[in-house]
């Protein structure tokens, strides 16, 4: 359990936010230069807040009132930078053993060998850091901040330096680390996709302010969240359930209450719950219930807001039935020529083939 | 005759030993006991900010850019035996630096020391910081984070720091025989010998073939440090 509640300026930056973290992943989300690093270096020790409390658990680690600061090498908070920062003279074995050489033997929460193991790094032990590939050294940096027991991870665009394949290489062992290891995760990301796969969590941030904080699919539901991000950045994000799978076709069927989501590829095992990440670009809406379509995938709602501006394009809401709420970008034309109005019955339409085993992340 | 011409040419006379003796007996005390302070120094310029950093920054370079002569001058007036220091030193505590090999070790690290500092420094500089501070994060307190990773991470520009200072103790002249002047067999290092030689009518053998001997030792502290560079930048190249 984290609480932040912390001011800081930083020539004419300046950071003044408070939330709240629980278990499992909080994620940090917002563009470059809304505060997310300098949060995580508050958290950490390494920056000196001019006002606010930090605790974790049940012990305070920054207190100004009470000029109270704990030192980072005190706090037990691991990090994981987005290049690694791999001490560049030790090899790959003592980088890992660096942090639980401190950490005293009574407080090592896990063990060496499983650590190495969940990595996939066991082969890498004797190597010295310039010679792995960029996902390599993440991975390794992952089980040394592991490795040093934290009682929180900090995790500042972990992926961010690396290709979609090395991405894909790290991603779940990050949702491994989550689930087998029980160490809570404060996750920095720009990504929507990476932070709906991870978090039960998320914190928006933005000029140094929280602008919105809350469970993923309730935060990334209303579109002003994403405002100002080019029109492919732009996702939503669904809760549902694993129905079953037809694996004559090899689709996944997702349970929501507006209909049933198809997936093109594995998920996980009937009656898991996950999360979709939608791209607003692969929705399509219609005022009737289309037939004779390609299609699988027809969600129904009403329309919640409609955005638009000079442009082409318009950013439209859509409450869905039951709970969750879709953004689909459409032309300004269409939106003029269907009459879309706030309150309009909507079916959103959202092709299989955009969707597959990287757009859903199991969370329960 | 011939052979009594390269006997004359490559074998030193005793004298010429002594100083040769006495030249890296000095150099070597002066590198080593201007080691840690030089480390303490680079690390303080590079990492700390503290008021004065700047006049210390001066101080620790004004041997660099005044007159050896004028630096040798001071140490006497400070160090010397009727020095404000030098009689506290020498009354209290035994310890006498003017006209001892001590004191010409004491001249060559101070004339040194700038040197050293410089290289420290600037691979102190070059260091990530985040690599501290990932080490901080690890557990580490300042003291062993220092150890275990700006140190090992500095050391080549260490070695090259404390070979420079080595170098510069081997060469130096001026502060050192206005110091503890040029007595043979105590203060008197290779370049003081050579500089009596050329003095002396009929010297010139002698100034000749320390000449020779100073060259090799140069020479080899510099081909020391250029392996070390080297070898430096091969292991950078690794983890770029």
């Amino acid at each position: 359990m984290i609480r932040f509640d912390a001011a800081i300026t930083l020539g004419a930056f300046s950071l003044d936010a408070a939330f709240e973290g629980d278990a499992g992943v909080v994620a940090l989300f917002g563009r470059s230069g809304s505060g997310k690093s300098v949060t995580i270096a508050l958290i950490a020790g390494l920056l000196r807040p001019d006002r606010g409390t930090i605790e974790l658990d049940d012990r305070v680690l920054v207190d100004t009132a009470k000029n109270f600061f704990v030192p980072k090498h005190a706090r037990r908070i691991g990090v994981v930078y987005q290049d690694a920062q791999l001490f560049p003279h030790l090899t790959v074995r003592q980088n890992l053993m660096f942090g639980r050489w401190f950490a005293r033997r009574a407080a090592q929460t896990v063990a060496f060998d499983a650590v190495v193991e969940t990595l996939g790094i066991g082969g890498l032990l004797a190597r010295r850091p310039g010679r792995l590939s960029g996902g390599e050294r993440q991975r390794v940096a992952i089980g040394r901040a592991l490795l040093s027991s934290p009682r929180l991870l900090l995790m500042d665009e972990p992926l961010a330096a690396l290709d979609e394949e090395r991405k894909l290489e790290v991603l779940p062992l990050i949702e491994r680390l989550r689930d087998e290891f029980k160490v809570p995760i404060v996750y920095v990301s720009h990504a929507v996709d990476e932070v709906a796969r991870l978090a039960s969590r998320v914190v928006v941030m933005n000029g140094g302010r929280v602008v919105a904080a809350g469970p993923v699919d309730e935060v990334f539901g209303p579109s002003q969240v994403h405002a100002g991000e080019s029109r492919f950045g732009r996702s939503s994000v669904l809760t549902g359930r694993i129905a079953g799978t037809r694996a004559s076709y090899g689709l996944t069927e997702i349970a929501h209450p507006s209909g049933t989501i198809w997936l093109a590829g594995p998920a996980g095992a009937a009656g898991r719950e996950v999360h979709i990440v939608i791209r607003a670009t692969d929705v399509t809406l219609a005022t009737t219930r289309p037939q004779n379509l390609s299609v699988r995938t027809i969600l129904t709602g009403t329309v919640a807001t409609i955005e638009q501006g000079d442009g082409p394009l318009a950013a439209v809401t859509v409450d869905l039935m039951g709970h969750g709420h879709l953004l689909a970008m459409a032309t300004r034309m269409a939106v003029d020529e269907l009459a879309l109005k706030r309150g309009d019955p909507v079916f959103a339409l959202i092709k299989t083939v955009a969707l597959d085993e990287r757009s859903v992340a199991v969370t329960g | 005759m011939r052979e009594a011409w390269t006997a004359a040419v490559f074998e030193l006379s005793p004298d010429e030993w002594t100083a040769v003796r006495l030249s890296l007996q000095i150099a070597l005390t002066a590198t080593a006991f201007s080691l840690p302070l030089g480390i303490l120094a680079a690390y303080a310029l590079a990492r700390w900010r503290f008021p004065g950093k700047m006049l210390l920054d001066g101080i620790i370079h004004l041997p660099l850019v005044l007159p050896p002569v004028v630096t040798g001058y001071i140490l006497l007036m400070l160090l010397g035996r009727r020095g404000v220091l030098g009689a506290f030193l020498a009354d209290h505590l035994g310890i006498v630096f003017s006209f001892r090999w001590t004191g010409a070790a004491l001249a060559c690290g101070v004339m040194g020391f700038p040197l050293m500092v410089r290289a420290i420094r600037l691979s102190i500089e070059a260091i990530d910081r985040r690599l501290e501070d990932a080490a901080g994060t690890l557990g580490a307190n300042p003291i062993w984070t220092f150890a275990l990773v700006t140190l090992p991470l500095a050391l080549p520009g260490v070695v090259v720091g404390a070979i420079l200072c080595f170098a510069k103790a081997l060469g130096e002249f001026g502060a050192t025989i206005t110091f503890v002047s040029n007595i043979p067999g105590e203060t008197q290092t290779i370049s003081a010998a050579i500089f009596t030689y050329t003095q002396v009518p009929g010297g010139d053998a002698n100034a000749w073939r320390l000449t020779a001997v100073a060259i090799v030792i140069a020479l080899a502290a510099l081909i020391v440090s250029e392996i070390v560079q080297r070898q430096a930048s091969h292991r950078l190249a690794q983890f770029e």
